[in-house]
């Protein structure tokens, strides 16, 4: 049984028909990756699965049991709620000690757990989040656009985060995101939004797809060309230089 | 013991500032001011309706802050300019209240103890009240103290792990209500913002988690309401505004602290640096 099975999934927000038509089906350890342009149904369609959006019409069934972890696309904390990151790790349930350091050291972030949220750098909260989200040890991640806000550096680490987390708790993952040629790299799976789903597949197949580079322009060859050349090199090894390129090609393929 | 009019005034003070510390900390965090503003304000077209009514005035207060606050409630997050709206929601009611109360005749004199309070006319039923009430947001703010920090923190983190963030937020509505109806008496419908909002914000600067600062902010608030009580008693001040007084001034000093540590950590920082 998938971990999550989408059928003919329809949302309405304020009258206007956000999402329409979504199949999708989530299989164990898996990594799919969202894009589409703005307004194109992604961040509705996680919080639907979160429970957060109720379907206007068709089926959302999650796997009994399952456990889902969330990652938002920004924590906007006000400054007059003082909170340390250990007691944001025990909201809303007390863990254990272990579990809290365990989970930031999951998260690339062992130091961090006496800081003030307040004080924490874009990507040092992120990184917070996904250590709240791993101590649910989900069977399934979702992420939306948990990037948005770092510098190229900053969003391939926390990628190359994402794969080792998956790789050593086995849990599926769903994430938005716009940097296409980062995330191409990373996903097994690649599901192109515009209100209902354009097309899916291998990240090489979208891009190659005429719905999505209708949807994304005539630019998107270039990124493919980057993707190409990237997907060759070692992983760990990518410079800032080439990042740099990359993310010159990816804006101009989503202007 | 309890005949004494200033202990009796005293306790009061503390428990509406034990009931005010939670609470307030949740409406300086979630940007509530104004909506407990709207709330407080309502609170004397309710004394209006129990009086001509004849009916007990803390019920009436409970009620009409209730629905005032449900009303508020119900009409944000619809597209409303929501600090506009409740600017409106908050001076109308008080005006409306004024003229209902003039319509009740024989209480003309009183008006002044319901906008700023009468404590030291707080009788041994008032104390019970109080009491009853402080207990009852303690211990639903209590109970639903995690959810509510989660909800708080972000309303689809909090969704995501199936809590319901406007059912907190019908907790906190609830208990805003209830701290009005019992800080009426100790404060008056204008001050009862303040008694919730001041003793927070002039906790923020000392506290690293919340439950601190719901601490520290209770503590401000007792101290506040027992030295305001005193000061009032030498200076011969009315009651309500001399506590408020009092913890502006407690405010203001520690805000002045706070100012005169990160001076101290920025040229010691700069001292290590150079």
């Amino acid at each position: 049984m998938p971990l999550l099975s989408i059928d003919d999934l329809r949302v309405v927000l304020g009258g206007q028909t956000i999402l329409e038509g979504i199949d999708l089906q989530l299989e164990c350890g898996e990594i799919v990756t969202l894009v589409g342009p703005n307004g194109s149904g992604k961040s509705t369609l996680l919080r639907t699965i979160i429970g957060a959006l109720t379907p206007a019409g068709g089926r959302l069934v999650r796997r009994p049991g399952l456990t889902i972890g969330y990652v938002p696309q920004r924590l906007a904390i006000d400054p007059t709620l003082p909170m340390t990151v250990t007691r944001f790790l025990n909201l809303p349930r007390r863990r254990s000690g272990e579990a809290v350091q365990q989970a930031l050291a999951q998260a690339g972030v062992p130091e961090l757990s006496s800081h003030q949220l307040m004080s924490l750098s874009g990507g040092q909260r992120q990184r917070v989040l996904l250590a709240r989200a791993l101590l649910e040890k989900p069977d399934l991640l979702l992420l939306d656009e948990a990037t948005q806000g770092l510098d190229h550096r900053g969003t391939a680490d926390f990628y190359r985060q994402i794969e080792r987390v998956r790789r050593e708790t086995g849990c599926a993952i769903l994430m938005v995101s716009h940097e296409l040629h980062v995330v191409m790299r990373t996903s097994d799976r690649v599901i192109c939004l515009d209100r209902h789903v354009c097309c899916q597949g291998t990240p090489e197949r979208v891009l190659a797809s005429p719905a999505y580079q209708a949807l994304f322009g005539p630019d998107t060859a270039d990124a493919l060309a980057f993707y190409r050349h990237e997907h060759l090199r070692e992983r760990d090894t990518a410079s800032p230089a080439l990042a740099q390129v990359g993310a010159a090609h990816s804006m101009g393929a989503s202007a | 013991m309890l005949d004494d009019f200033m202990l009796r005034a005293a306790l009061a003070g503390i428990g509406v500032a034990l009931a005010a510390a939670p609470l307030g900390c949740f409406v300086v965090w979630r940007r509530m001011a104004y909506f407990g503003d709207a709330t407080a304000h309502a609170a004397i077209l309710g004394v209006a309706l129990s009086l001509l009514l004849s009916t007990s005035i803390f019920a009436g207060v409970l009620v009409v802050s209730l629905l005032m606050a449900i009303l508020v409630s119900l009409l944000s997050g619809r597209g409303y300019a929501m600090d506009t709206l409740l600017g409106v929601m908050a001076h109308s009611a008080l005006a409306f209240g004024l003229v209902a109360v003039s319509f009740v005749s024989g209480v003309r004199i009183d008006l002044m103890a319901y906008l700023f309070g009468d404590i030291l006319a707080v009788g041994k039923g008032d104390l019970v009240l109080i009491a009853g009430g402080a207990l009852l947001v303690m211990a639903l703010v209590g109970w639903r103290w995690s959810s509510l920090l989660t909800a708080t923190l972000d309303a689809d983190l909090a969704r995501a792990n199936g809590i319901h963030p406007g059912r907190e937020q019908l907790v906190l509505t609830l208990s805003l209500a209830v701290v009005v109806a019992v800080a009426l008496k100790v404060v008056g419908v204008l001050l009862i913002a303040a008694l919730l909002i001041i003793p927070a914000a002039a906790a923020r600067p000392f506290c690293r988690t919340p439950e601190a600062m719901v601490l520290v902010a209770a503590v401000i608030g007792a101290a506040s309401t027992s030295g305001g009580l005193q000061a009032a008693y030498w200076l011969d001040t009315p009651t309500g505004p001399t506590i408020v007084s009092l913890a502006a001034v407690v405010f203001v000093l520690c805000s002045l602290v706070d100012i005169g540590r990160r001076r101290l950590a920025r040229m010691s920082s700069s001292d290590i640096s150079s």
